[in-house]
């Protein structure tokens, strides 16, 4: 579902020097799905990406908020809970694996924003995406609940990351409220009144776009737009890009390098009305 | 196994929830909770809800506990965690609604088609299979199983999405399934001896 997202992340990372190394048979986390039906194999689940991360001694970088608060809880619960990460790790070592909690969960924009820097990508920018006006959205998962990579409430690291990249970031009240996540599937009503929120705050403060962390918000703002529409009587239009993308535009990679020919609403004739080469 | 599930049958779902719950990292400030109704009003889907956040601890205290457990509450419950980070006496409710959601699926008071609830066991399954989700197998057989009708109505968006190959048809399974099987059942072994945290349901 998140091919736009993968390849755009993986463009980025090679011309920033991130030196991505995908996790060695990873498995799903099982997201809050899993861990509705499942307490212990939920964690179990996890811990197998920890336990193989470790093993490879390294850290994991995700680019989906739910994958990164589903591993963090694992972490910590193991961690302050003795008889859980008990349990966890005979069940690991019946895999031959085993996991002593060294390994840090990160999301790539935290990465990007923190560990390669402001003056590393403005070095990089061939392209101009000057007055792009962009509303940052964060949704719930990347700082809820731990609150590790920003302020739970009021996040600010994405409205950093694309003033650095010359987009203007409008100011989104709702930035860190949900957009129903799984809702969409199994409440739609709950689902699309989250969503046109969404959309209808963006567009009252003057957004062109809304920039996204997570495939599920991408998912659930992007391809839900006629429903919305259909459902509220509303005219609710708005390309949304990941953020990896809008980095690889200001990078000056083309639109098809970064999957941005796949979208229901599209972005195009945004796109060239800004975008200018610099460089 | 079966002899546990029977076991906490019989103990009232309050008992079998407080000893979950307390098992939780922080789990016990739900004593501490002063009914004061931030989780109610940071929620986003609480308008929707049978019973508010803040109800459900009020269910809890008053042994109504059953009532929200098969109410609409906690399938409305989105994981955004608003409610447990604004909490002014650190209650998790997050994972109190992820602990009735268990508990709504293990004592069998869901309905057969409520959606939510077939949703999380399809993804189980196909997690347990595969090690890996898909989205096109978890969406048609969830449409199967609830309202096989609806899916026309999805079709035009899943016939967009996938001539965008934005619909990946391929399942992938990791090398290690098997082994993630014997992990499981070390943990299904386990949780005979653990009761509370060692809850497992068969999905």
């Amino acid at each position: 579902m998140n091919k736009a997202y993968d390849k755009s992340a993986r463009v980025v990372c090679e011309a920033l020097g991130v030196d991505l190394a995908e996790l060695n048979d990873w498995n799903c986390c099982g997201a809050s799905a899993y861990m509705s039906i499942r307490e212990l194999r939920a964690h179990l689940i996890s811990a197998r990406n920890l336990a193989l991360a470790e093993k490879e001694k390294k850290d994991l970088v995700v680019v989906c908020p739910a994958c990164l608060t589903t591993l963090t809880k694992t972490n910590h619960y193991m961690a302050e809970n003795p008889r859980l990460k008990k349990t966890i790790s005979t069940a690991l070592k019946a895999a031959n694996l085993q996991y002593y909690g060294s390994v840090k969960v990160r999301h790539l924009l935290e990465v990007i924003v923190n560990d390669v820097g402001e003056n590393e990508i403005k070095s990089r920018i061939k392209t101009s995406l000057k007055d792009l006006k962009v509303a940052p959205y964060y949704g719930c998962q990347l700082t809820r609940p731990f609150g590790e990579v920003d302020d739970p409430e009021f996040p600010t690291i994405l409205d950093k990351l694309l003033s650095w990249i010359g987009a203007k970031p409008v100011n989104y009240p709702l930035k860190a409220k949900c957009c129903g996540g799984m809702l969409m599937m199994t409440k739609e009503d709950v689902g699309l009144e989250l969503t046109k929120n969404l959309l209808a705050c963006a567009k009252e403060n003057g957004a062109e776009c809304i920039a996204t962390i997570c495939p599920l918000c991408h998912m659930n703002l992007e391809a839900y737009q006629d429903n919305v529409n259909k459902h509220f009587g509303t005219d609710l239009k708005i390309p949304i890009l990941y953020f990896t993308q809008l980095i690889g535009l200001a990078f000056g990679f083309s639109r098809k390098s970064l999957g941005i020919d796949d979208e229901l609403t599209p972005s195009k004739a945004l796109l060239e009305k800004h975008l200018e080469v610099v460089r | 196994m079966l002899q546990t599930q029977q076991e906490s049958k019989e103990r009232s779902i309050t008992d079998v929830f407080l000893e979950d719950i307390y098992s939780i990292p922080g789990g016990e400030k739900i004593k501490e909770c002063i009914q004061c109704g931030t989780c109610s009003a940071s929620c986003a889907t609480s308008y929707a809800m049978d019973y508010t956040p803040r109800e459900v601890i009020a269910a809890l205290r008053a042994g109504l506990l059953d009532r929200v457990v098969k109410s609409n509450t906690i399938w409305l419950c989105s994981s955004c965690y608003y409610c447990t980070v604004r909490c002014p006496a650190g209650v998790k409710l997050t994972d109190v609604m992820y602990e009735l959601k268990r508990l709504a699926v293990e004592f069998g008071y869901v309905e057969k088609r409520a959606k939510a609830p077939v949703v999380s066991k399809l993804f189980v399954d196909i997690v347990d299979k595969n090690g890996r989700i898909s989205e096109v197998e978890l969406v048609s057989k969830f449409m199967m199983k609830t309202n096989p009708f609806a899916a026309l109505s999805m079709m035009p968006r899943a016939w967009k999405l996938f001539r965008r190959g934005r619909m990946p048809l391929m399942p992938h399974r990791i090398k290690g399934v098997e082994e993630l099987k014997k992990s499981a059942s070390t943990i299904e072994e386990l949780s005979g001896l653990h009761a509370g945290t060692g809850k497992t349901v068969e999905a």
